[in-house]
């Protein structure tokens, strides 16, 4: 029997063989990984200094542990070089691998920051394990630290470094850190909040290049001042791999496109996580990925299942100020409420009485469990598995 | 009385311990948190996430 191929080790890849796992414990699955396969949880990277992990600490187990536990093949080390639908086979560099069912996990990649000048190459960015180890090895002995982009990560990477002793500075195009995503409130008093940590900002400016200098890397910005630090981390934002999926015909736009089913455009091929467009949305978040793999694991064991997403509030984990936010839909139409609440700052965006999004600046998890509870669904149960076919 | 870690950031609930700023009283069993409870630390649901028993 051909066995269900997951591309990929991430969250994705071995949180869909978990579950899948718990409902079918004898389909044959391989599982292909470009690295050494241990199983990690990419969210703690951005806070391991905190909580005093090291890159080893973080390894829950080895790609041989959670293969023999699950009963699944793992490929290690093994590049992906092309997919062929038709012949439903995988071409990899350790030869051709056949798939009943193919899932891609593939994750996403960093946005090049564009930055130019001979350092440019020493700006390091942090997208897996490997990635955090080369990290924190390249801050032993060093001090100062830029990181390019205050959004979710950065502001996460600034709170643990900042915390740790390490001098930060943040380049940040926006007028306040996670602009995009947060009330001006709240996002303000989250830049102040980081501010009173240690962090300094730069914010509304752009790192233009960077040049090795006596104290590391000179970065000059786009009002022509100098940034001078030891280490530079990259932490502009993601980007799905949709170029394996591409070149096979499957059909992506900024993720791989699957509908409700997580089902691509070509029968038996699935997407999950990072890289995937579920119905439009692309959420690199945890919460999502988990409400995917239950789905996915059920209907790869014969009960087709379209996801549901609830409502999903992200939680950013700066300790200087914690933040939630469930954003409201792009094109909701209404406002945010500001006001202080149990000790925080509580965004409400209404409109026309229903609540469609919310943002806490502070620790304040019963309100948070409260407002949740308000939101509607951002994808909604399904009625029936004729509903289902046409989404 | 037992601890649950969650197993996407690391957080341990206690039962001795509860979460009483979370409104769960010090030796809440595991069973009797309500199933629409968050992990305080990552946002992810009680029933999405696997919770390791940790030895008592």
């Amino acid at each position: 029997m051909k066995p269900i191929v997951i591309i990929g080790s991430g969250m994705a890849g071995y949180g869909l063989l978990r579950e899948l796992r718990k409902l079918d414990r004898e389909t044959p699955v391989t599982l292909i990984t470009a690295d050494d396969g241990a199983v990690y949880a990419k969210p703690n990277l951005s806070n391991a200094l905190a909580t005093g992990k090291t890159p080893e600490q973080l390894q829950s187990q080895l790609a041989a542990q959670i293969g023999a536990s699950l009963n699944a093949r793992i490929l290690t080390h093994t590049q992906v070089q092309g997919l062929d639908v038709v012949a439903r086979q995988v071409a990899t560099d350790q030869g051709n691998i056949a798939y009943s069912r193919l899932v891609l996990a593939l994750g996403a990649d960093p946005i090049a920051h564009g930055v130019q000048g001979a350092a440019a190459q020493r700006i390091l960015s942090v997208n897996n394990l490997a990635d955090y180890r080369a990290f924190r090895a390249s801050l032993e002995g060093k001090h100062s630290i830029t990181i390019l982009g205050g959004g979710l990560i950065g502001c996460e990477f600034a709170n643990d470094l900042a915390a740790a002793g390490y001098a930060v500075t943040v380049v940040h195009r926006g007028p306040y850190p996670l602009e995009r995503l947060l009330p001006t409130e709240i996002a303000h008093a989250l830049g102040t909040a980081l501010e009173q940590a240690g962090v300094r900002w730069r914010y509304e400016r752009l790192a233009l290049t960077a040049e090795p200098c006596d104290k590391g890397i000179a970065l000059t910005l786009d009002d022509g001042s100098v940034v001078t630090s030891d280490v530079v981390l990259s932490a502009i934002g993601l980007r799905p791999r949709t170029a394996l999926a591409a070149a096979a015909g499957i059909a992506t736009g900024r993720g791989i496109i699957v509908d409700r089913l997580l089902q691509t455009n070509v029968e038996n091929v699935y997407a999950i996580g990072d890289c995937a467009e579920v119905a439009g949305l692309v959420l690199p978040y945890v919460q999502p990925l988990l409400q995917q793999v239950r789905a996915l694991a059920a209907t790869l064991s014969g009960q087709p299942t379209a996801v549901v997403y609830p409502a999903m509030p992200v939680m950013v984990k700066t300790p200087a100020l914690p933040v939630t936010v469930a954003p409201a839909p792009l094109d909701a139409s209404g406002a945010w409420r500001v006001e202080a609440q149990e000790g925080c700052l509580a965004a409400r965006f209404e409109d026309a009485g229903q609540l469609l999004g919310f943002a806490l600046g502070g620790q304040a998890p019963s309100l948070r469990s409260a407002l949740t509870k308000l939101l509607p669904p951002l994808l909604p149960a399904v009625q029936s598995a004729v509903t289902v076919a046409n989404f | 009385m037992k601890k649950w870690e969650c197993v996407v950031c690391g957080f341990i609930y206690d039962e001795a311990q509860g979460l009483p700023e979370d409104g769960i009283a010090p030796g809440t069993r595991w069973e009797d948190i309500p199933e629409d409870w968050a992990c305080p630390d990552c946002g992810v649901a009680k029933a999405d996430f696997e919770m390791v028993q940790l030895a008592a």
